[in-house]
This record gives structure tokens, sequence and C-alpha cells, in this order.
């Protein structure tokens, strides 16, 4: 094991390595870990810069969320995008960090009214697979100087180089929260019904969907005149799906997918438009299955065959999250695509050193 | 601003090339006649000009495969070309590229409002998406200035902002599918109506590469429902410290405006003459705009005008009606014609971070004496997105490249106070030299070392970008 203190050092490792390398942030994401020598990240930590009134932070990849998230608390801030904490679906221990989260780019249920982690992401500096130490971006929150490498970075699981430091937009944190929560919709119903709150201009900041508990829960934030005043015309609105009730929901436990924390079985994450999830988990023969994202995002719980191969092709990519399937990690991509992505990881990782095998 | 020689062989080759073309394309679709194709010779950066070997404008993404396999067989270089609406020369031609416009290409293919998106081929303009739309109570949100005109294409290739993108995002993050055609023909689907494409991102790569990488045909963009109301407040400062101060403490009290925006002395000065906004004549004006039900306006507004009021504004205004609304933005609005009557003058694009607004300021006005160019400044506040206008003759000579180097200070000072310098309208040619300045040899490598895999010849929009001794090698290879 490797744990570098600096990028130089970093770089220096990296220059000198004869075998694959696997890349530790707080090691809690177990389906992103591959085999080979361990370079652990957490030497890299602390939070470089913070500008409250520019809503801008830079930390160092190997910052715990934790350290970052109580820093933005203090300041009143937050990161909008919501990480999901895998901890509690894969019952790993240890604590996530800054970089793990852009290498993975994992964002909560908020993604669908504010964006993606790659959304909120300025900046990063990075050591590719030949010891280059290479900034893009920056800390600012328009910057269209030279190509996009900040998003290539976003969520390539450290395959196309270690992030080092990391930048990003931060958000004020709200006054207030409140879920609206129908009871009883099938799950067709729960999908029109996000559909329509996600069509009005009240603001829902998040839609998700329990078939075990026949529960549809749309959150709203922000002054409390303001979210009451949507609450009220959101019950009004979807009047035709029930009588809401408003009700404290625990949303860590939903962007975690705590349901399926004790529940043995692989899990997938599915991608796609919301409209199709309903016909797609009609396919799937799932154990159990959630919904995100408005419907966008579907957890499904199921044995260990190959579910891409039930789903067939659809508008958007299954991942599987827990164990183990006779199919890859990641959806395979069509071969022009497959071709351009292998050849940024010659470019970027010319030995296939880093986290070698991953995503391909 | 230098641009590589054309490429002999390709020129002496022009009458193959055409018969290719016209081969595959309409007859109308292939432009050759010389005083047709210097409609093509600049876009929106007037100041250079290179007539093409020939304009295309195909139809359809098969027409576009079907040119640039072509083009990549016979090793011609392509300048793709929305609307020519780039402040940075990104659609300048060099004598011996085809043009490749998709002007032609501006359907709407699909609407899809239950999951929020739009797929439209990317030669239909901004405006026009939301057009598409609005009647049913949606919109697209990246809003740059020239949104009448300007293309989805071209917002892709710059990755295009607009004054709303504190709340709403830039292009890059409203983008969730493309259609595109590699330099050899190949066409690629990326992403689709779903969030997050699978795999790398490559639709994040692609978004800003300045029509580097291929040829974006067809685009999904995420499309919105429209806020119940919006409304805006001006404030007048006496100095732009306290400007600025007002911004950060909005910014610190939680609120999130849809829009900031800064104008300075000179800048109000213009456009007053021009519009009669009636704006008051101050140092520092600010127009904060924000969004949803007409109680949740007066409660922001209410938060915002007591931080306003506790910095002695000159003035205080808040919009009682749509016309007052509007009248509050006209100026602002008018603000790049303005500067247009009294002068000719150079846009510039930086991005700083906002606590750095007072200082930059003052740096430029230093500046403004040293070189003897006035310069007004508009600025998105909320993001450090700086538009300072550079006035100047240009039938002076030695004005324009007085005026360059200017810019070319101001651009090294938004790097020097940890921004950068282009905050929306790309690099093109106007920044490509200055590139150097914000990134090492390595960083660049590792952007031109993207353009190796998606276009290894380097026959697409290849001038651009990069400074042309760093891909010296690449293009001439």
């Amino acid at each position: 094991m490797f744990q570098p203190q600096t990028e130089a050092a970093l770089s220096d490792f990296i220059q000198s390595a004869n075998a694959p390398l696997s890349i530790k942030g707080g090691g809690t994401r177990e389906y992103a870990h591959v085999s080979g020598d361990i370079v652990d990240m957490s030497g890299m930590s602390g939070i470089t810069l913070y500008e409250p009134g520019a809503l801008t932070v830079v930390a160092k990849a190997g910052t715990p969320l934790k350290e970052l998230t109580q820093a933005l608390a203090a300041e009143n801030q937050r990161l909008a995008f919501e990480p999901m904490d895998h901890r509690t679906l894969l019952g790993t221990t240890g604590e996530p960090t800054i970089g793990g989260i852009v290498a993975a780019n994992i964002s909560g249920p908020r993604r669908i009214a504010v964006g993606a982690c790659r959304d909120f992401l300025l900046g990063v500096r990075f050591v590719d697979g030949a010891g280059a130490i290479i900034k893009n971006g920056g800390r600012v929150m328009k910057n269209v100087t030279g190509y996009d490498l900040v998003k290539l970075m976003a969520g390539a699981y450290g395959t196309l180089g270690v992030l080092t430091e990391v930048s990003f937009k931060v958000l004020p944190k709200v006054e207030t929260e409140t879920t609206l929560v129908f009871d009883g919709l099938d799950d067709a119903t729960a999908i029109r019904a996000m559909s329509d709150a996600l069509c009005s201009p009240y603001e829902v900041t998040g839609a998700a969907h329990d078939p075990s508990q026949g529960k549809t829960y749309l959150r709203l934030e922000g002054f409390a005149d303001s979210v009451a005043y949507r609450a009220r015309s959101l019950t009004q609105l979807l009047g035709r799906y029930g009588t809401a009730i408003q009700a404290q929901t625990d949303w860590d436990a939903i962007r975690d997918v705590a349901a399926f924390a004790d529940l043995p079985g692989n899990v997938w994450r599915i991608s796609t438009k919301p409209s199709a999830a309903p016909a797609l988990v009609a396919q799937m023969n799932a154990k159990a299955v959630q919904y995100d994202w408005g419907g966008g995002l579907i957890w499904a719980l199921t044995d260990d065959t190959d579910l891409r191969a039930k789903l067939g092709h659809f508008d958007g990519h299954a991942t599987l999250v827990r164990g183990t399937a006779p199919a890859p990690r990641f959806h395979p991509q069509p071969a022009p695509l497959a071709a351009i992505s292998a050849g940024l990881r010659r470019k970027f990782d010319p030995r296939n050193i880093l986290n070698t095998g991953l995503m391909a | 601003m230098e641009m590589p020689a054309p490429n002999a062989s390709v020129l002496s080759q022009k009458d193959q090339i055409l018969r290719r073309l016209r081969a595959v394309l309409p007859h109308d679709a292939v432009i050759s006649d010389e005083a047709q194709t210097r409609a093509y010779e600049c876009d929106a950066l007037t100041a250079y000009r290179c007539p093409p070997l020939c304009a295309v404008l195909p139809a359809n993404t098969h027409e576009v495969a079907a040119v640039l396999k072509i083009c990549s067989e016979m090793g011609v270089p392509v300048v793709p070309r929305g609307s020519g609406t780039s402040l940075a020369g990104g659609a300048l031609p060099t004598a011996d590229s085809v043009i490749l416009g998709v002007a032609k290409m501006n359907a709407v293919i699909e609407t899809n409002y239950p999951d929020r998106y739009i797929k439209v081929q990317t030669g239909r303009t901004n405006l026009s998406v939301t057009g598409a739309v609005e009647a049913d109570g949606f919109f697209y949100a990246p809003d740059p200035s020239s949104q009448l005109a300007c293309a989805i294409a071209g917002n892709i290739a710059m990755n295009s902002g607009g004054a709303h993108c504190l709340k709403y995002g830039v292009t890059t993050n409203n983008l969730l599918g493309v259609t595109m055609v590699m330099m050899d023909g190949t066409i690629v689907e990326i992403g689709g109506a779903h969030l997050d494409a699978g795999g790398l991102d490559l639709l994040g790569v692609i978004c800003g590469s300045e029509g580097q990488l291929g040829v974006v045909t067809e685009a999904t963009l995420r499309i919105m429902p429209k806020p119940e109301g919006a409304r805006p407040v001006l404030m007048g400062y006496d100095s732009n410290e306290t400007a600025g101060q007002v911004v950060t403490d909005i910014i610190k009290a939680g609120v999130l405006p849809v829009a900031i925006e800064f104008m300075d002395r000179p800048c109000i000065e213009a456009t007053e003459a021009f519009a009669k906004a009636g704006y008051p004549m101050c140092e520092a004006l600010l127009i904060v705009e924000v969004e949803g039900s007409d109680a949740e306006i007066d409660a922001q507004l209410k938060l915002i005008m007591e931080i306003a009021g506790k910095h002695n504004p000159v003035e205080l205004r808040e919009a009682k009606s749509a016309d007052e609304a509007a009248r509050i933005w006209l100026g602002r609005k008018s603000a790049f014609g303005a500067m247009g009557q009294i002068n000719d003058y150079m846009c510039l694009d930086g991005t700083i971070p906002v606590s750095q607004l007072p200082y930059v300021l003052r740096r430029i006005g230093e500046l403004s004496t040293h070189y003897g160019l006035g310069v007004a400044n508009v600025f998105h506040a909320g993001d450090g997105n700086m538009h300072p206008l550079i006035l100047f003759d240009a039938n002076k000579p030695g004005d324009l490249e007085l005026c360059e180097e200017f810019g070319a200070e101001i651009l090294k000072l938004c790097v020097e106070v940890g921004g950068c310098l282009t905050g929306e309208h790309g690099v093109g040619i106007e920044k490509r030299d200055l590139m150097t300045v914000q990134y090492t040899q390595a960083d660049l490598e590792a952007q031109m070392a993207v353009k190796d895999v998606f276009d290894p010849a380097w026959l697409l929009n290849a001038a651009k970008v990069f400074p042309l001794d760093s891909s010296q090698t690449r293009r001439v290879a």
C-alpha cells in the first residue's frame, strides 16, 4: 500500500509503478474496488479554500465527506447534490471521501432538481496513468476555457487518473423541508403523479416511490412560508391521486436505499426515463424495487442472474452495485462508444494500471 | 491573430472535392461561388475574415456523415458552424476548409413533457427551443444574449451560458444526449432521455469542445416548468466595493436569485443615453431577479431589500408591474447595442471569484488609463462572469491591436486572481494564444489527447482552442 502526502509523491509513485493500482478513497463503495497495489488517498486531506460568499469550496481528494459537510454547515451551506452513502446498502465501514464521491459521480434524490455531482464540480487536479500532474477547470462557476475534463474525470472511477483535489459550487441550506406522502398508488400511477409534480412550478426536490410500502414521497424545501404555499398548491394539483399527508420523511434512508440493506440479493441501479420505468420493472422479475428521481432511477433487488438480459435494449443503463452476476458491473457500451472510451484510457493510462478493468 | 497556412494540396483538389460533395448532397447544399461563400468568411468576431474553400448545408445526420467521410478521406479540414454568432471566432474558416453549416437542420424531433425533455436537430435556434414548449408552460433554461439567433449546435460547442445560470446552470447541465457524427463519418449516440449517461462522461467532454470532436446533429435537452412569476429589483451604489459586498451578503443570506447583473458607471451612462431606462447615475448598479409565486417573490425581495438597504443605496427600486420590470431590464438588455451606437467595442468574457470584483474593476480602470481606451463593465455578478467592453476605433490604425493587448491584460488578470479566460463565449481563436496563461503544457496535452482520440487527423476546427505551436505537430502529422 502507498499513501501519498503530496501530488509530487503520487506522481513519482505512479511513474515507477509496474503493476496494477487500486485507488482507494474511504473504501466504502465496494463495487468500485479492484485488486492491485492500493493507493490510499487519505493522506491528502483538508479543505484548501472556502469562500461562502462565492459559493465555492476546494478540498483535497482524501477529505472525509463528514469534514466537508461540517465546514459547509457552519456557514449554513451544503453540497446540494446530496451524495448517497453506500455504507448502509453495502454493509461497508470507513469514511466516504470527497474524491471517491467525484470518482463515482455520486448523487442523491435532489439530483432530479439541481443536478448531479458532476454538475456542481468546478475543477479537478489529478495525476494520470503516466504520472503527469494535470489541472482542469478551476474554482469559478462559469468556465469554458478549453475542454471540460472535469466532467470526464467525474464518474471515471479513477480509471483515467487519480484525483488529488476537487472544487465545488455549494448552495445555501434551506430553512425548512416537508414531504407530501401519497398512499396506495400502483407504480405507473405513482410515476404519473411524480411527473405531474415535477412538471409543476412548485420546485419538488425529491420524488420517490416505495412499492413495498405503497408510499409516494414528494419533497419541498425552502423558506417556511414558501414551502407551506407550495405544499398547499401541490396537494391541490395532485388531488386526483388521493389526499396527501405531510409527514417528516427520512430522505437519507431513501437516498441510501436503506430498505434493501438487510435483504439478501443482488442490487442493480438503473437510470432510464421515468415513463419507461414501470414496463422495465415488469420485465425484471425483481424481489423488490424502489424508485427515485421521479421514476428515472430504479433500484432493483434481484437474484444473481444478468438483469440486463431481461431488460434488453432500453433508453438508459444498469449498474450492478451489490453482489455478483454473470455480467459486467457497468453497462456495456455500443462498439463506437466503447472504442472512444478505450482510446481515452490508452491516452490517460497508457500502461493500463489505474483501477484496471473496472469499467471495461 | 495567426492562422495556419492553407494546405496547398487541398486547394489544388478543390474541383474534385466539390464533385464528390455534390454527389452526396442536393445541388443547392454545396456553395462554392465566391460571392456566396463570402457569407461564411467570419462569425460575430468580425475583425477576422477568410472565405472557406466551400460551404455545405446538409439536411440530416446522414448527409453530415457523408460529407465528413469524404473530407476525412481527402484530408480536408472542416469547420462546423451553427448560426455564426460566436464572439470568439469559433466558426472562422481557413481557406482550405469546408464550412459545415447546420442551419437546415432545425426540426423538433420529439417533445416529451412527462419525462421533461425535447429532442431537436441542432440547427434550431436557442429561443425557438423554448418557443416550441412555452405554450405548454415549459422552457429551455440556458439563455445566451444571442438566443434569438444562436443555434443549439453552437451552444453545445461552446457550452453557452446566459443571465440565468446561477440557478439553472449552463448548456452542459441541461444536455441529456446527442447524436454526433465523428470525423470519419461514424454516427454515435451518446446518452438519451435518461439522466447521467452511462460509461465515461463523453457528453461532458463533447459539450464545450468547440466543434473539435465531432458534429452534433441532434440533441436531447432538459426542459423545465416555467416559474409562476419573476420580478427584478434595481439597486444603485456609489462604489463597486459596496455593490460587490451586497452581492456577497445576498448569496450568504440563503436566497438564490435567478440572476444578479452588475453594470458600472460607463455602462450605465451609455445605456441611459441610448435606451433611457431611467437608471440612476451612480458607480455601480445591480439588477437582482427572483422567481416564484407573488407571495414567494415578496418574501425573497423583502430579505434582499433589507440587505440592500443596509449598504446606503443611491437608489432602491422594486418593480411593481410587468411594465416596471421590463424597464429595469431594458437598459441591461440594450447594453451591448448601446455601446455599439457610440463606439466599436470588443466584448471580453473572463470569470473571476466574486470576492475579487472590487480589485479587478480597480485594475481594469488603471489599465484603461494606461492604454487610453475606455471600458464599460457588464457582469453576471452571481457567478463571477465579467463582460468588459473595450471601446476602440476600428478606423484608427493600430487601435484594434491596442484593444487586443488591453483585452489580453484583463484576461490575464482574471486568471491571476483565480478565475479563467472565458466563462461562456469559448476560446476560439480569440483566446487561443492565451491558453498557456491558464494551463501548463501538461494540462494542454491532456486536452489535446482527447482530440487525438475523436479526430486523430486533426481535421475538425483544428486551428482553434490550442495555441498553434502546441498543436503544430498534431495538425501537420
